[in-house]
C-alpha cells in the first residue's frame, strides 16, 4: 500500500540530509586534496545566503521553470519514498529535469544555452539505464510498486549485479560529479561559466540546490532498493557507494560529452541488458 | 555573523595585471592557505558572486568589462582591489592605454596593497570585504542601473 507518513517524512527531512550529505561530501573531497575544508553545515550557509541576495530575473518564465524543476524532484522524491509505482518515478523524475532544461534555454545566455544542450545529453546517457533498472527489479519481484520490492525477501543484488554496476555508473552522473559533471559541477569546479545554472541567481540558485538535495536523497535510496532485504547491508551499500563516488570525483578529469554518452550506454548495454539476458535465460532454472 | 559572511563567492577577474597578483590570488586556493574553510568559492559567473575581486589597472580594453561584470552582480556586493596596480595603477599608470586604478570605474570598498600582494594579505582583505558586505545588507538596496548605464 502507499504509505503517505513516509512521503512526508522525505519531504521535511530529505533537505536536512541532503545539505548534510553535501556538506560531508565537501569535507571529504577537502581532506583528499590536503585541505581543511570548508565546515560540515557550509552548502546551508550557501543556501541561507543566496536567498538573502537580489533575485536578478533574466526572463519571468525561469521562476516557473525552476519551481516546476523543484517540485517535480519532490514529488517523484516523495513518491518513491512513499511506496508508489516506480515508472511514475522515473518519469516525474525525468520531467523535473525537462524543466531545468527549458529554465536554462529561456534565458538567451550562449553559456546557459551549452549548459542546457549538455544535460539534455546526460539525459539520454543515463536514460535507460535508470528504466533498465526498473525493468531488472520487475523481472526479479515480478512488481513496479516499491513498497512490494522493499517488501519482497529476495536479494536483489544477487540477481541484478551488472544493473547495480550499470546503476552506479548513472549515480556519478546524476550526483554531478567528475567525470560527467558536463552540464554543471559542484561547488569549486567551473564548467563553462556555470553551465545550466549560469543564469539562476539568488534565490532562484538556492532552490536549484534545494532541489538537487531531494535528488540525491532520492538517488541513495535508489541504491538501498537492490539491498532492500537486509537494512543493515543497504545502509553500508549507500554509504560505500557514495564515498566510492567522491574518489572518483577526486581522481578523474572531465570527460568530453561524446564519451559520456558512448560509456553510459556501453555499460548500460553490456551490464543492463546482458544480466536481464542473463535473467530472462535462467528464469526457469533458478527461482526468480 | 550571518549567513552572508560565511558563504562569500568570489569572482577573480584579471584587468591588467603581470600576472603577478593573480598567482597569489590562486595561491590562496591551495592547500596552504585553503580558503574554502571560510567558505570562500572561486565561481566563474557574475550573477553566483558576492566578492569581486580584480587585479591589475582598468585600461581602454577592459573598461566596459569591469563595469558589465559588476553591474551582473546581485547585491549585496563588495569589490576587491588586489596589488598596487588595481588600487592606483601602479608602475603602469603613466601608460598611453591605462586609465588608472579600479576606483575609477566601480566604487572599490577594500584596498590591498603590495606588489605582488601575499597571500595571507589577500585572505586579510577579503576577510575585511565581510564585514562590509554585513554592513551593506542592512543598507536600502541601490537599485539596479538602467540597461547600458552612463559611458
Amino acid at each position: 500500500m502507499i504509505l503517505v507518513e513516509y512521503a512526508v517524512i522525505f519531504i521535511i527531512l530529505a533537505p536536512f540530509i541532503g545539505g548534510l550529505l553535501a556538506g560531508i561530501d565537501r569535507k571529504l573531497t577537502a581532506r583528499m586534496q590536503g585541505r581543511v575544508g570548508p565546515p560540515l553545515l557550509q552548502p546551508f550557509y550557501d543556501v541561507g545566503k543566496l536567498f538573502k541576495k537580489e533575485q536578478i530575473v533574466v526572463t519571468p518564465s525561469q521562476h516557473f521553470y525552476v519551481l516546476s524543476y523543484l517540485v517535480f524532484i519532490v514529488a517523484s522524491g516523495a513518491l518513491f519514498f512513499a511506496g508508489g509505482d516506480l515508472l511514475l518515478v522515473i518519469f516525474a523524475f525525468t520531467l523535473a529535469h525537462i524543466f531545468l532544461v527549458l529554465g536554462a534555454y529561456s534565458s538567451y545566455s550562449p553559456y546557459s544555452f551549452i549548459g542546457a544542450e549538455r544535460e539534455l545529453i546526460q539525459i539520454i546517457a543515463y536514460e535507460p539505464m535508470i528504466i533498465l533498472a526498473a525493468v531488472g527489479m520487475y523481472m526479479v519481484t515480478k512488481t513496479f510498486f516499491v513498497w512490494e520490492i522493499m517488501a519482497s525477501s529476495m536479494p536483489l543484488i544477487l540477481y541484478l549485479p551488472g544493473v547495480f554496476l550499470g546503476f552506479l555508473m548513472v549515480l556519478t552522473i546524476k550526483l554531478r560529479k567528475s567525470p560527467f559533471d558536463l552540464s554543471t559541477s559542484h561547488h569549486a569546479h567551473q564548467e563553462i561559466v556555470k553551465g545550466v545554472t549560469t543564469e539562476f541567481s539568488g534565490p532562484m540558485l538556492a532552490r536549484v540546490e534545494i532541489a538537487h538535495w531531494y535528488e540525491n536523497v532520492f538517488l541513495l535510496g535508489f541504491i538501498y532498493l537492490f539491498f532492500a532485504w537486509n537494512p543493515l547491508v543497504g545502509i553500508i551499500a549507500i554509504i560505500i557507494a557514495y564515498v566510492l563516488e567522491i574518489l572518483i570525483d577526486n581522481t578523474f578529469s572531465r570527460a568530453t560529452w561524446k564519451f559520456t554518452l558512448k560509456s553510459a550506454w556501453i555499460i548500460a548495454g553490456m551490464m543492463g541488458l546482458v544480466n536481464l539476458g542473463v535473467l530472462y535465460y535462467l528464469s526457469g532454472v533458478v527461482p526468480v | 555573523m550571518t549567513h552572508l559572511s560565511k558563504s562569500p563567492w568570489i569572482l577573480h577577474y584579471d584587468a591588467s595585471s603581470c600576472n603577478g597578483c593573480d598567482i597569489e590570488v590562486l595561491a590562496c586556493l591551495s592547500p596552504l592557505y585553503d580558503v574554502e574553510r571560510f567558505g570562500i568559492i572561486n565561481t566563474g559567473n557574475p550573477k553566483h558572486a558576492d566578492v569581486l575581486v580584480i587585479t591589475g589597472g582598468i585600461n581602454e580594453q577592459n573598461r566596459e568589462v569591469v563595469r558589465n561584470l559588476y553591474e551582473q552582480m546581485p547585491d549585496p556586493k563588495v569589490v576587491v582591489a588586489v596589488g598596487i596596480c588595481a588600487s592606483t595603477g601602479g608602475v603602469f599608470r603613466e601608460c598611453y592605454n591605462v586609465v588608472g586604478g579600479i576606483d575609477c570605474i566601480i566604487p572599490v570598498d577594500v584596498y590591498v596593497p603590495g606588489c605582488a600582494a601575499r597571500p595571507e594579505s589577500i585572505i586579510d582583505g577579503i576577510v575585511r570585504a565581510l564585514s562590509i558586505l554585513e554592513e551593506k545588507k542592512n543598507m536600502p538596496a541601490p537599485g539596479r542601473a538602467t540597461q547600458g548605464g552612463e559611458k
